[in-house]
């Protein structure tokens, strides 16, 4: 079943590349991520014992992880279907298939317990993702796909380096040499310092480059901004949740050792920079996709400043994680479709959305009121438990710049989202094909659905699993 | 054995400088392709002989010293260019950071102990003065595939790290890392095509716009 579920995308993108018909094949999208869903659905049910050689067990963050990007997949994969349809001269056979390969990839990505095989497919969800920017083929595209793919795989390389000096740790210290995430926690303490310490800060750099922390998110505004909106989605919701996957494992080893505090403090530090770079940036910005980009790298932030709590933010930073990667959703697929029917991002030409496209526009607005923190949607719950743990913990500093950031951000981006979405719809521009039709507004209204439901009940069993995968990390269970 | 894998090290770090010190391409991707098969040789010194061993060292020479820079030749023939023209930081500059980044790396490299099989390897000096100066070539110059090359040379400072682990690490991990690094290199190969595409297009759609008119 393990197997099954990274390997049947495989199988989905294989038929997506031989459908020769460019309208049908992207109907292959549904049919898997439906299945795939249904395939979590049952591994999270009844959740198998981990692979004989120990590389392969669901565990709660890998659970966390699973859940968010199928859900997010699947939704992008009906939307895709009405969003092609609309790009019908476009060729898509490139598109469909690594679309499934990335599933495929981020799915072994929270499977994986050994570090090497998780790196193996951290990279391949970089490498796929890299024909998905450059969809639109052209001159701003590939700038935006050449500068994503050198500085991931570089961010990847570093990590790579990270990973064999935690390797090297082991041999130093005179143990058995593995990258298996159970062994590596438990002798934790034991490791050679000095190696374990450059690991850390190999990983963290490495990692933090694939997730967009602040210094190292540069790419983040020319990808986000060129690929198509549910390539941004799952960029934004999908791959950011594996790279944080992955440096959750580097936490979790790093809390077991005796660096526990000190990797919560840079963390906590650059949590708080990634935050004020997207509060600097975020104001009087012109393209309203780049602006989701700064957004991304301040969610990225407020998760890596939970992580650089402990205790109980923990519970709401894994909290924050499943809603950040669903708000964005909606607001990258309402901005797609908005980006359409103006045929331009730039918010001189594209005012009143809510009449042109009153569908997409509400849920621009209602996702943009979500992402900032506005009750009673789901992330302002996590941001809420985030800041009260802080000033619990009489960290008031941390609390009180974290505010302040969020008003700033919340202000910067108001000032972008509310003309595109409330103004007059300009004299001059263009007439466009494009009109709210049910496939390609059904799929985020159903996320913003989740988003609310969210923000006002957390079911049970997700409960159960936050509460788990916070231990883990050694939060308060 | 060791003496002789150090002066191998050695060479690798020349090597670092002899692409920080040139402008031509094709000569820099040799001297990376040769890098690679030095490192592809590297294990077979080191290590008493395995089947695994065997499979590391062919994998790699194949890998780094033919199909990646074959690659790269032809992406470079196909856009034309030769030459490096107005890097960022400039030859001798470059030449001059490389070298204070390879004296860091020894300083960096003296704090952290070997375990005692390798005690007297230059191992990882040279692992992180390769991975700096990669960087530097990566940040320093203007052209795509000169990017690529400094890119190939911050992986091949990693692998030459991974040569302390060659024995230990499982086979699956290591032929991944290969095929990622493998893979990566071909996308970028085709980016760097369209980019030369790109550019080049640009002017005849032009012209075929102002025909219509």
């Amino acid at each position: 079943m393990m197997w099954a579920i990274v390997l049947f995308p495989l199988l989905g993108a294989v038929i997506a590349w031989l459908v020769p018909d460019n309208r049908r094949r992207s109907f292959v999208l549904p049919v898997f991520a439906v299945a795939h869903l249904a395939m979590t659905a049952a591994l999270l049910t009844k959740t198998p014992a981990a692979s004989p050689a120990g590389w392969i067990l669901l565990d709660p963050l890998g659970k966390l992880t699973l859940i968010g990007n199928s859900i997010l997949f699947t939704v992008c994969a009906f939307y895709a279907v009405g969003y092609l349809n609309y790009r019908r001269r476009r060729q898509n056979r490139v598109l469909c298939a690594a679309l499934l390969v990335c599933l495929s990839a981020m799915t072994l990505v929270s499977i994986s317990q050994h570090l090497g095989l998780l790196w193996i497919a951290l990279e391949a969800t970089t490498l796929t993702m890299a024909p998905l920017i450059y969809f639109n083929h052209n001159a701003r595209s590939i700038e935006a796909t050449w500068k994503y793919l050198l500085i991931c795989s570089v961010g990847i390389a570093i990590a790579l380096l990270g990973l064999f000096f935690l390797a090297y740790s082991t041999i130093v210290a005179k143990q058995d040499v593995t990258l298996l995430l159970p062994t590596l926690i438990s002798n934790a303490a034991h490791l050679h310092p000095g190696w374990r310490h450059a690991a850390f800060i190999f990983l963290l750099v490495g990692f933090g480059s694939k997730m967009g922390l602040a210094p190292l998110h540069t790419w983040k505004p020319d990808a986000y901004g060129e690929a198509p909106g549910l390539v941004g989605a799952l960029l934004a919701g999908g791959l950011v949740n594996c790279a944080l996957l992955a440096l959750l494992r580097v936490y979790q080893i790093a809390v077991a050792s005796s660096e526990g505090a000190l990797f919560q403090q840079v963390l906590l530090v650059m949590g708080l920079i990634s935050m004020a770079f997207a509060a600097v940036f975020m104001a009087r910005q012109s393209d309203f996709k780049r602006m989701l980009a700064y957004s991304s790298v301040e969610h990225i932030g407020i998760i890596t400043v939970a992580l650089g709590l402990g205790k109980g933010a923990l519970f709401a930073g894994l909290l924050h994680m499943i809603n950040n990667s669903l708000t964005k959703g909606v607001l990258f697929l309402a901005c797609g479709n908005i980006h359409r029917a103006y045929n331009s991002k730039s918010t001189q030409h594209v005012r009143g959305a809510l009449r042109r496209t009153p569908w997409s526009g509400a849920l621009f607005l209602a996702a943009f009121l979500a992402i900032t923190g506005s009750p009673p949607f789901a992330p302002f719950v996590s941001e809420f438990l985030i800041v009260s743990s802080a000033f619990v913990q009489q960290n008031y500093w941390t609390g009180g710049l974290f505010l302040t950031f969020l008003a700033l951000i919340f202000i910067g981006m108001a000032s972008t989202v509310l003309p595109v979405v409330l103004g007059e719809i300009p004299a001059d521009i263009d007439r466009s094909p494009y009109r709210d039709t049910i496939h390609t507004v059904l799929p985020p209204l159903v996320l913003m659905g989740l988003v609310l439901m969210l923000g006002l009940w957390i079911p049970a069993p997700l409960q159960e699993i936050l509460h788990q995968a916070a231990g883990m990390l050694g939060g308060d269970a | 054995m060791n003496s002789l894998a150090d002066q191998l090290l050695v060479l690798c770090l020349l090597l670092n400088f002899a692409v920080l010190g040139t402008s031509r391409l094709a000569f820099s991707v040799r001297a990376v392709a040769l890098q690679g098969v030095i490192l592809g040789v590297l294990p077979a010194i080191v290590h008493p002989f395995s089947w695994h061993l065997a499979l590391i060292v062919v994998s790699i020479i194949l890998a780094k010293g033919a199909v990646i820079p074959l690659l790269i030749i032809r992406a470079i023939k196909k856009a034309e260019i030769e030459r490096e023209f107005e890097p960022f930081i400039g030859y001798i500059p470059s030449l001059v950071l490389g070298a204070l980044f390879t004296s860091l790396a020894f300083i960096f490299a003296a704090k952290l102990p070997l375990s005692p099989e390798h005690e007297g390897l230059l191992v990882v000096p040279a692992s992180i003065a390769t991975l700096m100066c990669g960087f530097l070539v990566l940040m320093g110059r203007r052209k795509a595939i000169s990017q690529v090359i400094g890119y190939l040379l911050m992986e091949n400072g990693i692998f030459i790290f991974g040569l302390l682990l060659a024995d230990a690490m499982p086979v699956m991990v290591e032929a991944g890392a290969l095929l990622d690094l493998l893979v990566g290199v071909f996308v970028m190969g085709i980016v760097i095509n369209h980019i030369s595409r790109e550019f080049s297009s640009i002017d005849t759609s032009r012209l075929s716009a102002l025909r219509e008119e």
